[in-house]
């Protein structure tokens, strides 16, 4: 059986390589929104900071270092997503481009 | 059964991540992107609250409903000027976040270290906690040079690079004194200390002019440090999530890179953007200026215009003026394009969300080396706010510090009009030979209320 450290390290490998080439493809239109997106989905070490503040034996450490944890990256999650859906909103088409110029 | 079945929900939400970024591939699908995203979010939050035995809820409850209540209004009242600031202040948000579970994680671990402290677990603590600490100071540089509260020329002092590896160098023993004695609990603090100050001193020395590329590397490090974080708790939802946002990172630093000639060594330690007093630069050559009338009307019978934002643009708040201008000319017949440079504005991709903003329809904006074939056969360019990425001197001048840096080919349009407060050089401090060709006009004023009277006088043309 492979370790955890080795299953990690496999799919860290595998999604690195997902990632550069998901990334690649991305519209330069879209780049500021993209590294909120990213920024957003990055904050899933929520997880990480729920399970330090909330397990049954946290000390106070834990619980005060982990609450501040969870401040921050569920705002980077509200914020993140939010304003990245109000940036997307705003790229529209030319009204009457597909009339005029179809398929461009 | 629950520890089994969370599993399964993060491999969705691992999935709904990566379609998530694939979806930002065109605008017309990026609405679903950030749905997914949100989707693969809540999923993998709501699977954490019911797989594990998770205790003091008073304390995540608060934790949540602050963090909801300050990114609301985060999202919503941020000027889109501003994302550039936002986002430092977001990959500060994140970094900090995991290197404080980090530190809680060491501090709760070390006591049974022989069990629970395994070398790869204690190397990706280290790590972990090294990337976020200096990421979260070095955003905040970022960010204060970005909203202007700190100078924005580059600081430097003798031995600079070397005072750095030094910091780094004992930063870098101290974590490997921890990994191998997990006990010498004393060193922790010392080592946060020192990876915090390094994050301060690693940004000083970059100057404004950098921040693109420097905002692109501080989130690949965030996301690196996420990635950490999975190692240490065996998740690999967190793993594949660090990935992304490190290979986003890693690809829009070296695009940015790219559009600026440099590399990534250059960058951190070549303290860029540092003027350098050149004296000889005092020599006033002829250069040709014009009114809004004579610009109004040559803007009028052009066929074609291609106009070259730059950040000025944006700081003159002249977005919306840029759309009356565009609307106009669109409507006589002449076709109006835009090119935007890859590091026109301070982020990547920012000059194209600033002028989304002002309903610039998408379609009409185009990357610089799409467009740089059409200006030999255009009419007129217009560049407004912009310096740097339309000097020539970048193509041939060997002596120029901007040398070798990819521009827009503004020069090679049969007019070029330049909108421009002075012909003082710009931020960068370096001579616009584009200002003094025989086919270019300066327009002398800010670029918003001039635009303003250029629009003045295109109605006025039409009545007569």
């Amino acid at each position: 059986m492979p370790s955890n450290l080795e299953l990690g390290l496999f799919v860290f490998m595998l999604a690195t390589f997902v990632g550069l080439e998901v990334i690649r493809k991305v519209s330069p239109l879209l780049h500021t929104p993209l590294m909120s997106l990213t920024n957003a989905i990055s904050a899933i070490s929520v997880v990480g900071a729920i399970l330090i503040t909330g397990a049954a034996h946290a000390t106070m450490l834990s619980k005060v270092l982990g609450f501040i944890a969870i401040t921050a990256v569920v705002t980077n999650i509200v914020s993140g997503f939010l304003i990245t859906d109000r940036m997307v909103k705003m790229f529209k088409k030319r009204p009457g481009a597909g009339a005029r110029e179809a398929g461009k | 059964m629950t520890a089994h079945l969370v599993q399964y929900i993060y491999i969705v939400s691992a999935a709904l991540f990566i379609l998530s970024l694939k979806w930002m591939n065109h605008p017309a699908s990026s609405r679903r992107g950030v749905f997914a995203g949100e989707v693969g979010m809540l999923l993998a939050i709501a699977g954490t609250f019911l797989a594990f035995d998770v205790h003091n809820w008073t304390w995540i409850v608060a934790a949540f409903f602050i963090g909801t209540a300050a990114g609301i209004p985060i999202a919503y009242i941020m000027p889109m000027t501003a994302v550039p600031q936002r986002t430092a202040m977001s990959h500060a948000c994140g970094a900090l976040a995991a290197a404080l579970v980090g530190t809680a994680e060491f501090y709760q671990r070390q006591p049974h270290a022989a069990t629970e402290l395994p070398g790869f677990v204690m190397v990706a603590l280290v790590v972990e906690t090294l990337l976020g600490f200096l990421t979260f100071t070095g955003s905040l540089m970022a960010m204060g040079k970005l909203q202007e509260v700190l100078p924005q020329r580059p600081i430097t002092y003798r031995n600079q690079n070397a005072v750095n590896f030094t910091l780094f160098a004992i930063a870098a023993a101290l974590a490997v004194r921890l990994v191998l004695v997990p006990t010498d609990t004393f060193l922790f603090p010392i080592f946060a200390g020192l990876a915090l100050v390094f994050g301060v001193l690693l940004i000083i020395p970059i100057g404004g002019a950098d921040m693109p590329t420097v905002i692109a590397i501080l989130n690949s490090y965030a996301g690196l440090s996420a990635c950490a974080m999975g190692f240490a708790l065996g998740n690999n939802l967190l793993v594949v999530a660090g990935a992304l946002d490190g290979s986003s990172g890693l690809i829009l630093s070296i695009i940015m890179c790219k559009a600026m000639n440099r590399s990534f060594a250059n960058v951190l330690f070549g303290a860029f953007g540092q003027v350098q007093a050149k004296a000889g630069h005092a020599e006033q050559r002829p250069y040709r200026s014009a009114g809004p009338e004579e610009a109004a009307s040559i803007l009028e019978s052009a066929g074609s215009v291609i106009i070259a934002p730059g950040y000025g643009l944006a700081v003159a708040q002249a977005q919306h003026k840029i759309r009356e201008l565009y609307d106009l000319l669109m409507r006589r017949g002449v076709d109006v394009k835009f090119a935007i440079h890859p590091v026109a504005g301070r982020m990547p991709g920012h000059m194209n969300v600033l002028l989304a903003e002002a309903d610039i329809p998408y379609d009409r904006l185009f990357e610089m080396d799409d467009i740089n074939s059409e200006f030999p056969q255009c009419d007129v360019a217009l560049v407004i706010g912009a310096n740097d990425v339309t000097n020539p001197a970048a193509r041939s001048d060997k002596t120029s510090p901007i040398y070798g840096m990819p521009i827009l080919d503004v020069d090679k349009a049969r007019t070029v009009m330049v909108i421009k407060r002075s012909m003082n050089p710009g931020f960068a401090g370096i001579d616009n030979p584009l200002y003094y060709l025989d086919k270019t006009l300066m327009l002398f004023g800010d670029a918003k209320a001039f635009v303003s009277e250029i629009i003045k006088e295109l109605p006025a043309r039409v009545s007569a």
